[in-house]
């Protein structure tokens, strides 16, 4: 997040897109309904009626994957009537001139024939955003989890800068990260192309800089493999080893069928884990490791704020605290990797990490810090870009709408979009060990609006198979008024119906990400 | 004599800041008002009149939660009329349901000796299960309240139990309307409400249904700021060992990137509670049932305990020497193979910032490849 979870409150409107904020964040979600509350204006930019929509002034309902067009018909409304921070556009940005030709074409009903959203809404929602004095943008998987994700996401930095939003209190561009150390473990260089604070591992002088620290040559500077290119290769036999932490790739990657092939394929598997999860099942060695509670050490969340674990009970049985496992490897392995606690890691991070460098354990005692704080007196960052934007000035991108990489047709007429429920977390390895939240989420099912369950001649509660063009799953139909005509929603936790053999493993070409919000499925009764 | 701004709260001075209520300058300034209705953060009630103050010149005395500190102000915190209204709200709050916790029924010999007991039995059912942990019983011992010559009124509901996380117990809620704001003004779950008039008052979910049938969504924020035994978690409820040791640790909530800041109750290495840190960013006690309930993972008998090997396709418990001598060798015979560039990890948005790092300097330096990455896309 460019700003902090407490910033949100105080914006005049807040928009909030392809986040079904209570049930995935529920506390932050908190923040925008005391805002409406507070008689703020909140505007929800989502495919599903979700829960924030009643407390919403607004809901705009865009067909899936049309992102990239309602923002852009947003900005043409914003420039047309002269609406934009020509201020902030002189003296914080660049590319202005190629944005404002792109959007010309984005008329508000050119914007309504792709998107279904009608164009008053979309001329009255430009003017509610570009006028508010202080406008936050909240967005999440819905907006990143297409093959144009990356497009989305500079999109709605077009909105905010056209409107000179960033930088401020009460504004910003926030993505809300779904997982307690997503942030983290991208910070720490748990990335194919870059080391800790997103130093890149083709750059000469990164690689040097960690030869150096590390005591160590040949450090690789070609970058890596994302995720699902690892999976990809292997199903083809072009890879040959994992080790994964933490992570049940068997229920939260795209198009199973196809993954789990690749996993087989593999020839050595380590998982390392709390559970024996669906890929753990797979591996050739599973390692016990640690879960949060037994643990010291950091997480760094949504906002950029790091924040201290502690260990408040003692781990089961064998179970090693996962750095030392891994350790302990390397060591095995001829590198020699130890330390004596969590704190000594962290202290070397601080010196190969510049936006971690005056973070320490003992500043945080007593509450986190928002990187970047780059020496032991700053306090920290928690609105970023107040000043000028990391690359200097903040680049316009001119951006075209892009269809989905798949669309519907006769034999599969319905879209399909996948994300969470409230009462359980991802793959449910965690959740799914609670008899409170399985009694409140039992299992799978598929929303779906009453129109369409009545077209399916299928009613509320009944069987039915969901198929795509990757696989089947078999779940019970639930007919909800959050669900729009033709578009179904499936939460992704249930391994025993893993929405997931349905989705579709193409990726946006830069970040990797799979289109899990797209697919064409259709539904029947089951037998 | 007096400066702009200031009040005078028991001959003492203090400045305060425009819209400031008496209670919040007090607190500020470490002078003890009892409060049990008063939730920081919403809009004040001054149901519960606990609070109240004498302020110099007006009729009544004034509830300092609702009261606004005007210039020149005198008030007195605990004058003997305070103190004895305060006496009377409590003995009429004790009295309303059943708070047997004070000086109810017994002459004070005999609560002592009740109290012993029940230390003794700890499952004696008798016991309100927030005993020692309660704000009207603070107060009724603060205030030395006894309730003997009251008659005792029996609770017009029965006990919810219907849901597996909260208890709502109407024969000890006091109506004071904390859960109300907490559902409405900090979650805004907008779940709970006042509902009937009179003797028959009670705090309703939806049209009077259980929480699970309302638009609850088991924050449990309501149990959090619920001063009395009114609102519980199962499995405090549950729990028969309350009154052995409790550590409490403060961390990080494990589940989405909110990072709340959260309490664990620990007893006997086990998790038995999840409370929201009040004082902390980003939450401020907020939570929600993931985080506050949904625990049962840590002490899973499903836990993995042991390194475990695949042989003749079966996963085998082993040593760590075992496994890990195996990983090692088969990986350094991989990348003697195959090369570097056909292994990789996937480090995890579960684990630590130091699990991470320590995971990538393995990928990098040890397996000398940029095959990381981890679900951040997922």
């Amino acid at each position: 997040m460019t700003n902090t979870i407490a910033d949100i409150e105080t914006a005049d409107v807040i928009l909030v897109t392809g986040s079904n904020t209570t049930e995935n964040h529920p506390v932050l979600s908190t923040f925008i309904k005391r805002a409406a509350l507070k008689g703020k204006t909140v505007i929800v930019i989502d495919p599903r009626k979700i829960k924030l929509t009643e407390h919403s002034q607004k809901w705009l309902r865009p067909n899936p994957g049309t992102d990239i067009a309602w923002i852009n018909g947003l900005m043409n409304v914003i420039v047309k009537e002269n609406l934009h921070d020509k201020e902030f556009i002189k003296n914080r940005t660049e590319g202005f001139e190629a944005l404002q030709e792109t959007v010309k074409k984005y008329t508000p009903a050119y914007v309504e024939e792709i998107t279904g959203i009608p164009a008053n809404d979309i001329v009255e929602t430009a003017r509610l955003f570009a006028k508010a004095e202080k406008a936050s943008i909240c967005y999440c998987m819905g907006i990143t989890q297409h093959t144009c994700g990356t497009d989305n996401v500079k999109s709605l930095a077009n909105l905010s800068m056209l409107c000179g939003h960033l930088g401020k209190a009460g504004g910003g561009v926030n993505p809300l990260r779904g997982q307690n150390n997503v942030q983290g473990a991208c910070d720490m260089g748990g990335l194919p192309n870059v080391f800790t604070a997103y130093q890149k591992v083709d750059d000469p002088t990164a690689v040097r800089k960690y030869e150096t620290a590390w005591n160590i040559s040949g450090l690789s500077n070609k970058p890596g493999l994302a995720v699902t290119e690892m999976i990809h290769k292997a199903e083809k036999g072009e890879f040959k080893s994992l080790y994964i932490i933490g992570e049940n790739p068997l229920v939260s990657d795209p198009d199973l069928n196809h993954a789990e092939k690749g996993f087989r394929n593999l020839e050595f598997l380590v998982v390392q884990d709390i559970f024996l999860t669906e890929t753990a099942k797979l591996a050739d060695v599973v390692l016990p490791s640690f879960c949060f509670a037994e643990k010291d050490g950091t997480f760094s969340n949504t906002e950029r704020r790091v924040q201290r674990v502690r260990k408040a009970v003692e781990a089961p049985g064998f179970a090693r605290e996962d750095w030392k496992i891994t350790c302990e490897i390397a060591t095995r392995m001829g590198t020699k990797m130890h330390y004596n606690s969590s704190e000594e890691i962290f202290e070397e991070i601080r010196k190969v990490t510049p936006s971690y460098a005056g973070i320490t354990w003992e500043r945080i005692e007593n509450g986190g810090i928002h990187w970047p704080c780059p020496t032991v007196d700053h306090p920290g960052t928690p609105i970023l870009h107040t000043t000028q934007f990391t690359r200097g000035k903040g680049l316009f991108h001119a951006i075209d709408h892009q269809a989905p990489a798949e669309v519907t047709d006769a034999q599969y007429p319905l879209i399909l979009t996948t994300g969470r429920v409230l009462y359980h977390y991802h793959t449910g390895s965690m959740t799914m060990k609670s008899n409170g939240l399985n009694e409140m989420s039992p299992e799978c099912f598929v929303e779906i609006s009453q129109n369409d369950a009545a077209k399916l001649d299928i009613d509320d509660g009944e069987m039915v198979n969901v198929f795509s063009r990757r696989g089947k799953i078999k779940a019970k139909l639930s007919v909800s008024s959050k669900a729009v005509d033709g578009t179904v929603f499936i939460p992704f936790h249930f391994a025993k119906a893993a929405a997931n053999r349905l989705t579709n493993a193409k990726i946006d070409p830069v970040a990797k990400i799979p289109e899990f919000k797209v697919c064409a499925i259709t539904i029947q009764k089951a037998a | 004599m007096s400066k702009e701004n200031t009040i005078t709260i028991d001959n003492k001075q203090f400045e305060f800041k425009a819209g400031e209520t008496i209670l919040e300058v007090a607190q500020r300034n470490n002078i003890f008002i009892p409060t049990l209705c008063h939730l920081k953060g919403t809009t004040p009630t001054g149901a519960c009149r606990v609070c109240v103050v004498e302020v110099k010149g007006a009729r009544d005395l004034v509830p300092s939660c609702a009261a606004p500190a005007v210039s020149g102000m005198f008030v007195r915190s605990e004058s003997p009329e305070v103190i004895k209204a305060r006496k009377n709200i409590i003995q009429l709050m004790l009295a309303s349901g059943n708070h047997n916790c004070a000086i109810r029924k017994f002459e004070p010999e005999d609560w002592t000796s009740f109290h012993l007991k029940v230390l003794k039995e700890d499952s004696y059912n008798e016991l309100c299960p927030v005993w020692g942990d309660c704000k009207l019983q603070d107060l009724a011992y603060r205030y030395q309240v006894t309730t003997k010559s009251l008659p005792v009124s029996s609770s017009n509901y029965p006990m919810e139990t219907v849901n597996p996380f909260i208890i709502r117990d109407f024969s000890r809620c006091i109506l004071c309307g904390r859960c109300v704001q907490a559902c409405r003004e900090i979650q805004v779950n907008n779940a709970i409400d006042f509902g009937y008039r009179g003797a028959k008052a009670k705090i309703v979910a939806g049209a009077d249904t259980a929480l699970k049938n309302s638009d609850c969504v088991f924050c449990g924020e309501c149990v959090q700021v619920c001063p009395v035994g009114a609102l519980i978690p199962k499995e405090t409820f549950k729990n028969k060992k309350r009154f052995e040791k409790t550590e409490t640790v403060r961390t990080t909530c494990s589940y989405c990137g909110v990072g709340c800041q959260m309490d664990l109750t620990v007893q006997n290495n086990k998790i038995v509670q999840v409370n929201g840190a009040k004082d902390a960013e980003p939450n401020h006690g907020s939570l929600c049932v993931k985080g506050r309930y949904g625990y049962d993972f840590v002490a899973s008998p499903e836990r993995l305990t042991t390194p475990l090997i695949k042989k003749n396709g079966k996963l085998e418990e082993a040593s760590w020497d075992e496994a890990l001598g195996l990983v090692a060798d088969r990986f350094t015979e991989i990348k003697t193979k195959h090369g570097s560039d056909l292994m990789g990890v996937l480090t995890s948005a579960r684990v630590t910032n130091e699990d991470n790092y320590i995971a990538q300097k393995f990928t990098r330096a040890v397996l000398k490849t940029n095959n990381i990455d981890h679900c951040a896309r997922l």
